[in-house]
Parts: structure tokens; sequence; C-alpha cells
């Protein structure tokens, strides 16, 4: 079953070259990508990945201000009773702020010279922990 | 005539020769050992000629395409003397905190050697909110600086003479607010505006394109960009009222081509919409200035600015019949490529950067920003400014290219790629207008894809390898990665600006406030020149996110359809 | 503007019915299932299932925001759902759609749900029918299907909704050869889009000459959907038909009986072509013994009496 994954853009910024091409290569790997568009606030990306039902969410974000955003999405998240969906990050994220962002829940982090293949690799690795197809298909019996 | 005969004679012996040295040396040689690449492409993608001649420039015409600088076509410089008379205006973007953070920023850098200032500002203020709006949590003078109020321009730029040096403000969908905040403040501090000198980048057309920064929809937007121009042509003689961007959208992956195209694109719109108000071409053509991008691939970058200064003179000339030699000319910033900044082994891009800044002075450029080694990390540190600030004042001061003007003109190489630049600017204007003009190519996505295609076309020459980045995809050192101390952002800069704009809010008096936003309000629904309102409203402390909303149920707001 | 009124589907719904859609597509579970994982439906209504088509460009997106702003503005709850094309070669999509309505994502009336078209060839994904069905579920009071117009979508569009409008846009140059025949058999509605662009009265006075062609009584709409112009009278149109919900019953039944035999078919062709006889027939055409017409006509006529008798 395809993988489906939020490319989402938090905040003011409208750098999307990045997640324009993660999102195309993404679709090019066989999954399906729903693109928030710009100037989403944490709100409206848990709403989108909960109403889309997306295995993962992916925060691209270059103005660094992932440390206010980041514990936002995590929090909503919990707030609605979401613990399945995965949360990875990428863009401009100081090394620092990457354990920091880790113990809130954050899956993986890839800093901006990652390649598409880094980030395919390692949504799949976390789909397949998440365990999101299991409990799926605990619904059917 | 005999002329032509001589050169026909002399391009047909070069051909000859070419076709021997094909045969007897370069054959056999390349079989010996053959070439590391089936071809050579350029970063935009075009294909290097193996060695040029000059059968490759065959129909140029000195005195008619090259002539010399300061008059048109302009492609050897704008001005006669270029930098034998002053360098570039070293020009590093600022901008952090609060307005005094940023101030103490600029005080830094003039007493380094910088000869103009560059401001950027916020997340927050690009888009038009206030620091207090809930939109702007987490964001204010995070990325630049928080600038709320005409109180806050005062800060900005206290201390600086403003009728001295001049300042550039990047800032694109409040631009207009931003301007009359500046003039409102140059005059509470005695200076004339017809003294000032400076520019505001306010080309919101590239915003649709590739900056995204927006809050209303083209065409009222483009109409705060005609005011700002006319107004400009009437009260600040010295003033550039736009700075129309390549930058941005090469950044976001377009050709060369395709940032010279869409940026004179846009230059063209914003004439004719000028025009329709009745004002004469050689009124305000000459204040109109650009902005583009310097990136790493050295050849084509120097082509390219030459081409754009063609293009331009051409364009004025005979499509709006403009016959003041200023306002046929380009005049353009520069900043070396972010894009081409890497953020494993940071100081390698000190080279990068150096390299970059010499293609911008080689090309001609008026002003320049140079990147720290710390762009891909984090806004600029106080040394990576420093550092390069020096790059700039090593290439003025000890490279000797400053002494001698477009000393790369006549190279096969360099006139052939200028031509060729040239050639692809036109192809996009044609193609343009059969889709029917500038606005329509906007609300059809034709330039995004466009744009999106280039990068999407890039990005796979770099998964083939045939595009590497040092230090990243070759001769990578796993084992490490050097660190470099970051800007450090002042967390508590953000309450210090609230306590700013409350204070502001606190001492203004809300009636004339009030008063001045309706006023705003209802120029905005004429096709009345809105400066002016402006300017009364930013005086009585109205602040810049308050004008904005104001205007939203008037103008509307903007909602782009993406494309991939 | 939301009405004061309005009413809400909770988020736990949401999530709930988010999750069963899913469970849907991915063949985790059957429509019984997923359904028993939601609340009943109380007030005995079914939603209202308004389909939007057309080719891609037209502002459908666009549109079906400005319906969402009408129907919320009157109180009732809408959802979404806006199919795009799976890639043919990769079987990966990227879903745009949900950008253009965005707007409307604090408002807790509304869902919005894309889905990839997956193995369906570009047309209505599979699981499509059952995503309404549990829309509906859910509590809904309006259901839009968006999907983008190519190939056989239009047919199956109908097979859904209740009421099925295809957008279009001003066509330069000859519009004649713009507007596909037969669509006609399945709009209840025709809405010309940017009609503030050149040709678009042009365009209207064609399909209003198609209509009357076809003897349909079919509205020809013009909208400025970028600036909420035409929209009152669009939403009229579709309110108008919500009253003779059973106008569309046959139609929708025929339809969704051509595409299942049509469906069924074509699977059991495949699979004999793919079988023993298929086999024999394409080696005696390698081989120069049949030619193409006698190999078609050979297949076919196996096929249809198969067809004609399989239980």
């Amino acid at each position: 079953m395809p993988t489906k994954v939020l490319v989402a853009k938090p905040g003011l910024d409208g750098h999307d070259r990045g997640a324009k091409i993660v999102a195309r290569a993404l679709r090019d790997a066989g999954m399906e990508v729903v693109y928030t568009g710009l100037h989403q606030t944490p709100e409206m990306i848990v709403t989108a990945a909960v109403q889309e039902d997306v295995d993962v969410i992916g925060v691209s974000i270059l103005s660094g201000a992932h440390m206010t955003v980041f514990p936002k999405i995590m929090k909503l998240l919990e707030e609605r009773g979401v613990d399945d969906i995965a949360v990875v990050g990428g863009g401009v994220i100081q090394e620092d702020d990457i354990p920091k962002l880790k113990a809130i829940g954050v899956r993986a982090v890839f800093d901006s010279d990652a390649t598409t293949q880094d980030l395919i690799d390692g949504i799949e690795r976390i789909v397949a922990e998440t365990g999101r197809a299991g409990a799926r298909s605990a619904v059917r019996k | 005539m005999k002329l032509e005969l001589e050169r026909d004679a002399t391009l047909n012996a070069v051909e000859d020769a070419k076709r021997e040295w094909e045969q007897l040396t370069l054959g056999p040689f390349v079989e010996a050992r053959p070439e590391r690449r089936p071809s050579f492409r350029t970063l935009s993608g075009t294909e290097l000629q193996r060695v040029y001649t000059p059968s490759d420039i065959a129909g140029l015409d000195y005195v008619n395409d090259l002539g010399f600088p300061g008059q048109p076509p302009y492609t050897r410089g704008p001005y006669a003397t270029m930098y034998r008379a002053q360098p570039w205006t070293m020009r590093q973007i600022a901008g952090f905190g609060t307005a005094d953070d940023t101030n103490a920023r600029f005080q830094f850098l003039i007493a380094q050697g910088q000869t103009g200032i560059s401001t950027d500002f916020d997340m927050p203020t690009l888009m038009g909110y206030d620091s207090d709006d809930p939109r702007s949590e987490g964001e204010v003078g995070r990325e630049g600086v928080a600038i709320d109020s005409v109180d806050d321009m005062l800060d900005l730029y206290r201390g600086i003479d403003l009728e001295n040096i001049s300042v550039s403000m990047t800032i694109n969908p409040s631009a207009w607010v931003l301007l009359a905040m500046y003039l409102v403040a140059a005059e509470e501090r005695g200076f004339d505006w017809k003294k000032l000198s400076g520019t505001v980048q306010n080309d919101i057309v590239k915003e649709y394109i590739s900056q995204k920064e927006w809050v209303y929809p083209p065409r009222p937007a483009m109409r705060l960009v005609r005011d700002s121009i006319v107004f400009g042509a009437k009260h600040l003689p010295r003033y550039n009222p736009v700075n129309i961007s390549g930058y941005h959208t090469r950044e976001a992956g377009s050709t060369a081509i395709q940032e010279v195209a869409f940026t004179l694109s846009a230059g063209i719109a914003y004439v004719e919409d000028v025009l329709k108000c009745g004002v004469g071409v050689d009124a305000f053509a000459a204040r109109l200035s650009f902005y583009f991008v310097s990136q790493i691939d050295f050849l084509e970058e120097v082509a390219k600015f030459r081409a754009a200064r063609r293009v331009w003179a051409k364009v004025m000339k005979e499509r709006f019949g403009a016959t003041k030699p200023e306002s046929m000319r380009l005049r353009f910033h520069t900043q070396t490529a972010g894009a081409s900044c890497t953020a494993r082994e940071p100081l390698n891009n000190v080279a990068r950067t150096a390299i970059e800044a010499l293609a911008a002075v080689l090309g001609g450029t008026q002003s320049l920003h140079t990147n720290g080694y710390d762009e891909a990390l984090s806004i600029p540190s106080e040394p990576a400014m420093k550092i390069a600030l020096r790059t700039q004042q090593i290439i003025a001061e000890e490279t000797g290219v400053a002494g001698t003007i477009d000393p790369l003109a006549g190279s096969y190489a360099i006139e052939r790629l200028t031509s060729d630049i040239e050639a692809g600017c036109f192809a996009y204007f044609a193609e343009i207008e059969k889709r029917g003009g500038l606005v329509r190519c906007i609300e059809d996505n034709y330039f995004q894809q466009e744009v999106a295609d280039a990068a999407y076309d890039l990005y796979k020459r770099k998964e083939r390898h045939e595009w590497e980045l040092v230090g990243v995809t070759k001769y990578r050192d796993d084992t490490s990665n050097p660190r470099v101390d970051l800007h450090h952002v002042d967390e508590a800069a953000a309450d210090r600006q609230l306590r700013n704009i409350a204070a502001t809010k606190a001492r203004r008096d809300p009636h004339e406030v009030e008063a001045a936003l309706a006023e705003v309000v209802r120029v905005a629904g004429t096709d009345e020149n809105i400066m002016p309102a402006t300017i009364e409203a930013v005086r009585v402390r109205a602040t810049g996110g308050e004008i904005v909303r104001a205007l939203r149920p008037v103008f509307g707001t903007y909602v782009e359809k993406p494309i991939f | 503007m939301v009405a004061e009124q309005a009413r809400r589907i909770p988020i736990r719904v949401q999530r709930d019915l988010a999750r069963a859609i899913t469970s849907i597509e991915n063949g985790y579970a059957t429509i019984a299932e997923a359904t028993a994982k939601l609340p009943a439906r109380t007030d005995g209504a079914t939603a209202y299932v308004i389909g939007v088509t057309g080719p891609p460009g037209a502002g459908k997106s666009t549109l079906v925001d400005c319906l969402i702003e009408a129907y919320r503005g009157a109180g009732e709850t809408v959802a979404v759902i806006a199919v795009d094309p799976s890639s043919p070669f990769t079987h990966g999509a990227v879903l745009g759609d949900r950008v253009r309505m965005q707007r409307h994502s604090g408002d807790e009336g509304v869902f919005i749900r894309s889905m990839a078209s997956r193995e369906s060839g570009g047309g209505l994904a599979p699981s499509t029918h059952d995503a309404i069905a549990l829309a509906s579920h859910a509590g809904f009071d309006v259901l839009i299907v968006e999907t983008v117009g190519v190939g056989q979508v239009e047919l199956e569009i109908v097979g859904v909704a209740d009421i099925v409008a295809v957008v279009t846009v001003p066509a330069l140059g000859d519009s004649v050869q713009t507007i596909k025949a037969g669509l006609t058999e399945i709009a209840d509605l025709f809405v010309v889009n940017m009609a503030d662009r050149p040709g678009a009265n042009r365009t209207a006075m064609d399909l209003k000459h198609m209509v009357r062609e076809s003897g349909r009584n079919i509205a020809v709409l013009q909208t400025i959907a970028s600036e909420g112009t035409g929209i009152d009278e669009v939403v009229r149109t579709l309110n108008e038909a919500r009253a003779t919900p059973a106008g569309n019953a046959e139609r929708a039944v025929r339809f969704a009986v051509v595409r299942t035999v049509r469906d069924s078919a074509v699977r059991r062709a495949f699979e004999m072509l793919d079988g023993d006889f298929g086999r024999d027939v394409f080696n005696r055409l390698r081989s120069g013994e049949l030619g193409r017409t006698e190999a078609r006509n050979a297949l076919v006529a196996e096929i249809l009496a198969e067809v004609y008798h399989a239980d």
C-alpha cells in the first residue's frame, strides 16, 4: 500500500523549492504526497494530517522557528489522540537542536545536504517501525 | 564592403584551421584520452563548446552590440568610468532582533568599510503582520529585524546620515508602507527627501513566481508598486522605488535565462502600468533598478549580467520609445548565491563566495552583498560578514580588475554566452505575449512551472553526479565536519519588540490612527495614489500590520495554486 | 462567512472517518466493518453528493472552495473528496487540491480528503464510492467529489453523485473541438469558469447549443471563482436539484450498472487473453497463420460467448 506523506510548510517562510522537489521525489518513489501549501499554522498542519490520515508528516522549515513549531505540532497531535502518525523534519535546523526535537518525539531530522534518497529510505524505515500497517490490519477481522 | 570580405576570409580561415585541428590534433588526442564527460554544461544546463572561436561570434558588431560603457546598449557597463571612479557599493545585508540590535550591526559594518546599507526584515514584517499578531509568534526578530512603526524606523537608522549613505530595504508586499515609514523617519530627523538615496525592493511580481511573500492578489499588489514609482518620480529624485529581482527566482531553481527574462518581464509590466497613468517613460525609467544573483558558474554569470543590460536597453528604446539614455540604463545590485553554499564544511563557502563576487564585478554590478560562510546554516554572524566584506575589498584593492572596464569583452566564449542569453530572453518575451501577458502568465502558473521544471532538472543532474557539490557529493570527508560559531538568536528580542509596539500604541492618538486608516482604505478603493495617505497614516503611528490588514477586504487575499 | 449556528463534526469523528476511509482504500476492512467504527447517523438523512469535474486548470478547486463557503454560510457541514491521478509509472501521486481550500482549515464543519486514483487509470479511485458512503454516514450534509475529467471519469462520477457539475474554461479559437461530445449525457450543470477571459460568452453559447440538441435541461452558468462571482447562481441551481433526489437515481444506477458490467467483462477478457485460448491465437498470429483481423475476431467471439454465459 502506498505510504502517504504530508509535506508541510509552516510559518511565514515561502521557500518551497525543497519541499516541492521532495514531493516530486516521493511521488516518483511510489508514495502519495499531500502538499499543504505555504503559510501553514501548526493547527492547519495537524488538521490536514488527521483528515488525510497520513503515515508521516514531513515538516520543511528554514526559518529557524523549529523550536516553536515542532512542539506545537506534537502537542496538537497528542490532544487529538493521534499517536500513529510519525513526524519528521528537514530544512535549516541547527545540529544542537536535533536532540531536543528527538526528545519531544520527532522521529528524524534531515539536514539540508540530505539527498532525496535519504528521505525516502528514512521515511520507509519509520513507517515500518511505526507499524501503521499493523495497526490498520487490526481493523479487519 | 571590403571589410566584410576580409572578415569572411578570416572566418573561413578560422574554420579551416579548426577542421584541421579536429582531424590532426584533437581527434587522436581524444582517442587516446577520452574526455571525462560526454558534454559539459553550465549550471543552467547550457552546453559549453570545447573551444570558442571567432566563428562563434561572427555576427557581433562591436559598435552596436558592445559599444562603450556609459551609453546604450550599455553592454560594457552603465557608467563611463565604472569602478575607476568608485568601486561598487559594498552593501552587506543585516537585520535581526529589534531595530536597536540591527542598528548596532549597521554601525559595525560601516566601521569595517561598508559603503551602503541593506536591511533584512523578519518574516512577520515581510508578510505584513505586526509583532503582536498571533501569526507572528516564534518569528519576531528571528530572520530579520522587526519593524512595526515609524518609531522602530527611527531606531533602525539612528546615527546614520541618510543624505550621505544609500539605504536599501528588502521588503515586498508591505514595501509601500515601509517606504512611507522611511520617508517620515527621514523627515522627522531633518533630512530632505530630495537627497535620500536608496532602494526599496518592492517587486511583487517575483513574489508570485519565487519568493512567495504575498498578501493581496497580483493586480492590486501591482497597483501599489505603480503608485510607489509614480510618487518616487515626483518626490524622490535619488531614490530607486523598485529593485526588480531575479535573485529569488534563480534561488528557486530557474536557469540564468529565466532569471533575466522573468525579471525584465516584470520590469516591462511595471513600466506599462506607470505609462497608463500618463507619466512619460523618461520621467521615471532611470530610477528603476534591478537585482540579480551571482551563482557559481563563472562564465555564465558574467555573460548574464552583460546580456541583461543589452536586453533592457533595447526594450526601453524599441518597445517604450525612451529617448533619455538613462532610461535605457540597467543598474543592478548583486548577491552571491545562497543556494550554492553548503552546510557541510562551511568554510568552503568563502571560496565560492569569492568566485561569485568576482563574476559580479566582472559583470559590472553597482552594488554587492557577499554571503557569509554560514549562509546555509543561519543568518549571518559578525565574523562571517567581516570576511565577506574583506572579500569584496580584496577584489577592489588587490586584484586589479577594478582598474579596467569590462575586461572580458571580446572573449569568444563570453560574447557567445552573452548573445545566447539575450536571444533566450527575447524568446521568452514573445512567449509571454503569446500567452496573454505577464499577469495572465502568473495566474496560469506559467513562470512557476518553468522554474519548477528547471529546479527539478538541476536536482536530477545533481543526482546523476553531472553537477557536484564539493565536500558534499564529491570529496566528502565523513570523519570531520568543522563547526562554526553561528549568529546567536536573542530569544528575548521578541519580548523587547512587543514592549516597543505596546509603547507606540500607548503613545499615539487612536482617533487620528482610525481616521488615517479610513483614509487609506478610501484611497485604495479609487485610482488615486496611495502613498500620501499611507505617509499620513504612518506619521500618526499606524502600524504596518494595521494598514495591511485594513486593505485585505479591499484588495482580497491570494492563495497559490501549487505546481510541482 | 460561517453561520453562527453552523453545525460541526467533532474532530474525534473526523479522525475516525479518516481512518475508516484509509482502511477501505487499503483493503484492510470491508465497508460494513469500516462503517461500524463510526457513530450511527441519527437524523436519517444522507449527504447531498455534488460531483465537480472538468479538465485540469479549469479552477475546480477554487470553485469548490467557494461552494464550501456558501454551504457553511447556510450552516451546513461539508466534506470534500478530491481525487487526483496516480502516476501510471510509479503509482505515486502529488495531491495538492486542498491548498486552494485551506481557508476552511480551522472550521470544524469542513472535512477535506485527497485520494489518489490508484489503479483506475486516472479516473475515480476505486474506493471513492465507499469513502462517500462513509462521509455521509459520519453526518455531513453536503459532499463534494472533485475529480479531473479525463477519459471515462465523467461516467464514474455520475455513478456516485446526485448532481454533476462540469467545469470548463473559455476556449480560445475553435471552441467546439474542446467540448467533448457526450458531456451532455452526464452534466447536470455546465460552469464556464474564468468568465472574465476572452471567449467566455462564446463558449457558453456553444454549450447552450449542445444542450438544446440533447433535449436535456442543463443549466449553463458563468463564474469567476477566484473572485466569487456567479457562485450564488451555481449554488441555487445545485439546491434546486436537491429537492428532487430521485431524479438522478435512475441515471446513477444505469451508469453504475454499465460500469460494473464493463469492468467485469474487461477483467474476464484480460484473463482469457492470458489463458490457453488467447495464447494459442497469439502463437498463430505470430507465425503468420492468422492476420490481425482474424485474430481479433476469433478472440472477441470466444470472449463474448463466455461473457454472455457467465454466472
